[in-house]
């Protein structure tokens, strides 16, 4: 009996070792070890890292969580969308500078009124040996509808014919805007012209799908790396859930030339401590820091920040009477020291932001100057201004002061930043007193949505990079306005911006739009994010883009 | 004893019927929605997924849904990873978990023990206060400062072992090591308590007097009855160990099951929410049957089925 059961743990113990997916590990290794091992250091005997003098060139990189999904129409997130752009390519491909640049198709030409464009799409293959065909993108593009994809609505923003007939589901999905005309041409049907389309086809909800192979696949598809077809710079080698995924170089990619990583190792490291000592033990080439650990790296020299076009603001409810005053509302966002707020309570690289647009996210079209700097800083002042300012306002509603509460969701850095606002506010304004309400996220997005809040730290992210993705926010019952904000010259100039296609004049309508929003500060701005990040020096070249896809490794290399 | 096993898995079915049902509803109250991002889907296309995933049913017409589905063995589909069932996620999972966890408790079911034996038979020395000082040490620290000073030490410092990932089996004892401490300081304190009180009993006083050797009577008489509590803690203790830890599975970026189970309620996935907990209870119920059978076997005093006509 005794021995049956001490047989019983010893085998189940074995069964165990086998269940914990090392064996996927050790393929990858193997693949690794074949002529990838770190010669810079002795310590890494285990993993297989970069080798220049064996020929091949491999990076390891870390991520905080897995790959939702490898299906273009279901992809949602991030890090999602910066594997798909890795592994696929769509019609077009941004550069180094986010220029979109022809990829998948080989030629595009427009009508004359700027709602025909014909793509002609070049001899490329999937990694099954299957030809890329404008059958793909028509395939992929309606079936985002039919499965309800998270970002079905980028074919509105793009102004595909009857997308938001779609949507609305007065159409159906098969009526989309897009056909394939032949093997080779693909057709796309705007309803009106419009300046973001080349940009937003560089966004990955807009990538073709073999339908064969989605159809064969059925509901697997996308769930692992063998159950998609790669067309892109890198084809996704291995991929064990929540652990790691590989990239490996893609022979068969129509520019592969230009790409010049033989492979990219990405672990799931959700704790930043843990990626501070993987970069100590040099298993990983690149990794993000916290707050807390930026001074003790900021002067080496794999330091580097990024500035994000991330931005923190405050919303305010426009329906309370003492929000609808722009002199409160003005005097609120002046009584913060958002430099203090930036540099001393964050302390990651993030930027004090006075404006809706966040700084090194948009040129205008003809000098290439940043908007930011263009529309400058609104609303810039001392304490004493913003204590005229209070005055004033509360005089003209007729009050002494109130007490107001800060909803905040329990993210640690909007956390510590309620904090200091509400220091701020209450020791610059006399008799206001702030009473900060912490929820959970969703919890706060519900609040949002319900404009039933009073004042809102809110984050907003671009889908892509224009301004008009932060601008068209607070258009009249906008889906993102959640502050019951309505002014009639802000729709209209929105409106105007959507069919403008003169570069220089939208560029000129988004910026006025800007302005009537901040003069009166209907949203008090706080900061743009930042990553703070450590990188090997002999990573080169790795394109860091403002919006989704964030990331694009086809020209990184290994020095 | 057959009629009661039988009769313990109809009351574990109906436990767990009872609790798959508690949380399906709790679950309802929580705030948002299962879909990724929801910061950028408007209200229209809310409603399109709600209506495509079917949560735009009644809360009673989903419960029998995913009961009727729970019933065929189909725990459904996880809404932030996109086509993956709960099922194979769970599974994938549960093995690196159950392996950092289940040679936690062989370590620290060996090392208590002898903690706590030492202890309990050097009473009152230094011996024994240097023991109690580590298990009220390993009791009151939490572990994830252990599992962070391992890795800085063990792992970043001295480079003995690897100092996070999950790549091969070296990669399973820094976790480990920092999740046997708490277990270590559990059982040396029951075994310790126990043992000064068995010491004391008359049949061990009768066992010396019929000249049987210390050891012997430690091992057979002592030890022995001083499992018993130490059995009843270590089942739960040993399940929620084993089914992952949240905060030891971050640190050492190991892919178990504490961590999906956190983040699944943090973002609402309704599906792998039911999955796990369901997995966890079922486990956790089983564990404690096999603990009631246990004592029977350690001590024949004990009888779970307590009637005359049994046994």
């Amino acid at each position: 009996m005794k021995k049956l059961l001490l047989f019983l743990l010893l085998s189940s113990f074995l069964l165990l070792i086998t269940a914990c997916n090392f064996g996927d590990e050790t393929s990858s290794e193997q693949d690794g070890d074949d002529g990838a091992t770190e010669t810079e250091n002795d310590s890494s005997e285990e993993e297989g890292t970069s080798d220049e003098s064996s020929g091949e060139k491999v990076i390891n990189l870390v991520e905080e969580s897995d790959i939702p999904t490898l299906d273009s129409s279901h992809a949602h997130d991030g890090i999602g969308f910066t594997v798909l752009n890795n592994v696929k390519e769509g019609l077009y491909r941004g550069d180094e500078n986010h220029t979109p640049q022809l990829a998948m198709a080989e030629d595009h030409q427009v009508s004359e009124d700027g709602t025909v464009h014909t793509f002609t799409i070049r001899d490329a293959q999937w990694s099954n040996g299957d030809p890329v065909t404008a059958h793909d993108f028509e395939f992929a593009w309606k079936r985002t509808f039919e499965e309800v994809g998270h970002y079905n609505v980028m074919f509105e923003t793009a102004s595909v014919l009857n997308a938001t007939d779609i949507i609305n589901g007065d159409k159906s999905p098969d009526e989309l805007g897009v056909e394939a005309t032949d093997d080779k041409t693909l057709v796309v049907t705007l309803e009106n012209a419009n300046a973001l389309f080349k940009q937003l086809l560089t966004f990955p909800t807009f990538l073709p799908q073999n339908q064969s192979y989605v159809e064969e696949m059925g509901e697997d598809y996308g769930t692992e790396a063998e159950n998609v077809l790669y067309n892109g710079p890198f084809v996704l080698d291995s991929w064990s859930h929540d652990q790691e995924w590989t990239y490996k170089k893609n022979p068969d990619y129509w520019d592969a030339s230009a790409v010049n990583l033989d492979q990219i190792n990405v672990n799931v490291v959700k704790e930043t401590s843990t990626a501070v000592n993987l970069w100590e033990t040099e298993e990983v080439d690149r990794i993000e820091l916290s707050s807390s650990y930026v001074d003790q790296y900021t002067d080496a020299e794999e330091f580097e920040v990024i500035e994000l076009p991330d931005i923190v603001f405050m919303r305010f409810n426009h329906n309370l009477e003492q929000f609808q005053n722009a002199n409160v509302r003005k005097a609120i966002d002046m009584a913060i020291d958002k430099e203090g707020l930036t540099n001393t309570i964050l302390n990651d690289g993030s930027l004090p932001l006075n404006g809706l647009v966040p700084l090194n996210f948009s040129n205008s079209p003809d000098n290439h100057e940043d908007f930011r700097e263009i529309n400058g800083q609104f609303n810039e002042g001392t304490v004493e201004d913003a204590q005229a300012l209070w005055e004033e306002g509360l005089s003209e509603i007729g009050s002494d002061g109130f007490n107001v509460a800060l909803t905040v969701s329990d993210d640690e850095n909007h956390q510590k930043a309620a904090e200091y606002i509400k220091n701020q506010l209450e020791t610059n304004l006399d008799g206001l007193t702030v009473e900060i309400n912490t929820v959970p996220f969703s919890a706060r997005l519900e609040q949002e949505k319900a404009v039933d809040y009073e004042m809102v730290i809110s984050t907003w992210g671009p889908d892509y990079s224009d301004p008009m993705t932060f601008i068209d926010m607070w258009v009249t019952d906008g889906p993102a306005n959640r502050m019951d904000f309505s002014n009639e010259e802000y729709d209209e100039l929105v409106q105007q911006a959507r069919v403008e296609t003169d570069a220089a004049a939208r560029y000129e309508l988004l910026l006025q739009a800007e302005q009537i929003l901040m003069d009166e500060m209907h949203i008090a701005p706080l900061y743009q994010g930042a990553y703070s990040m450590l990188t090997r020096t002999f990573v080169k070249d790795v394109v860091h883009h403002p919006a989704a896809p964030e990331w694009d490794y086809k020209w990184a290399d290994v020095e | 004893m057959l009629r009661y096993i039988l009769q313990r898995s109809g009351y574990m079915i109906v436990t767990l019927f009872i609790i798959v049902t508690i949380t399906f509803f709790l679950m309802q109250l929580l705030p948002g929605t299962p879909f990724s991002n929801p910061d950028k889907l408007s209200e229209r296309q809310l409603e399109l997924m709600e209506e495509k995933y079917g949560l735009d049913k009644p809360v009673p017409v989903q419960y029998i849904t995913y009961i009727g589905n729970l019933l065929q063995g189909d725990l459904g589909l996880s809404f932030q990873y996109e086509g993956r069932t709960v099922g194979s996620m769970i599974g994938e999972r549960i093995g690196p978990s159950a392996l950092i966890g289940g040679q936690a408790v062989v370590i620290g079911l060996l090392l208590g023990v002898v903690l706590g034996v030492i202890s309990a038979l050097k009473h009152n020395s230094f011996l024994d206060y240097g023991s109690v000082f580590i298990a009220v040490l390993g009791m009151s620290i939490p572990s994830f400062v252990f599992a962070a000073l391992l890795q800085y030490y063990i792992g970043v410092r001295l480079e003995w072992l690897p100092a996070a990932l999950w790549k091969d089996y070296s990669h399973s004892f820094l976790p480990s090591i920092a999740l046997s401490v708490l277990v270590i300081a559990t059982v040396a304190r029951f075994i310790r308590t126990e043992m000064l009180e068995v010491l004391g009993q008359d049949y061990v006083n009768t066992a010396r007097a019929k000249g049987i050797g210390e050891v012997v009577v430690i091992l057979k008489h002592v030890l022995r009855n001083a499992l018993i509590p130490v059995v009843t803690v270590l089942g739960p203790l040993a399940v929620s160990i084993m089914t992952g830890t949240l905060v030891v599975e971050k640190i050492f970026a190991v892919p178990g099951l504490g961590e999906q189970f956190t983040l699944s309620i943090l973002v609402n996935d309704y599906s792998v929410i039911m999955g796990i907990t369901l997995f966890y209870s079922a486990l956790f119920i089983f564990i404690v049957f096999v603990v009631d059978i246990l004592y029977g076997v350690l001590d024949p005093r004990i009888r779970i089925t307590g009637g005359k006509n049994d046994g």
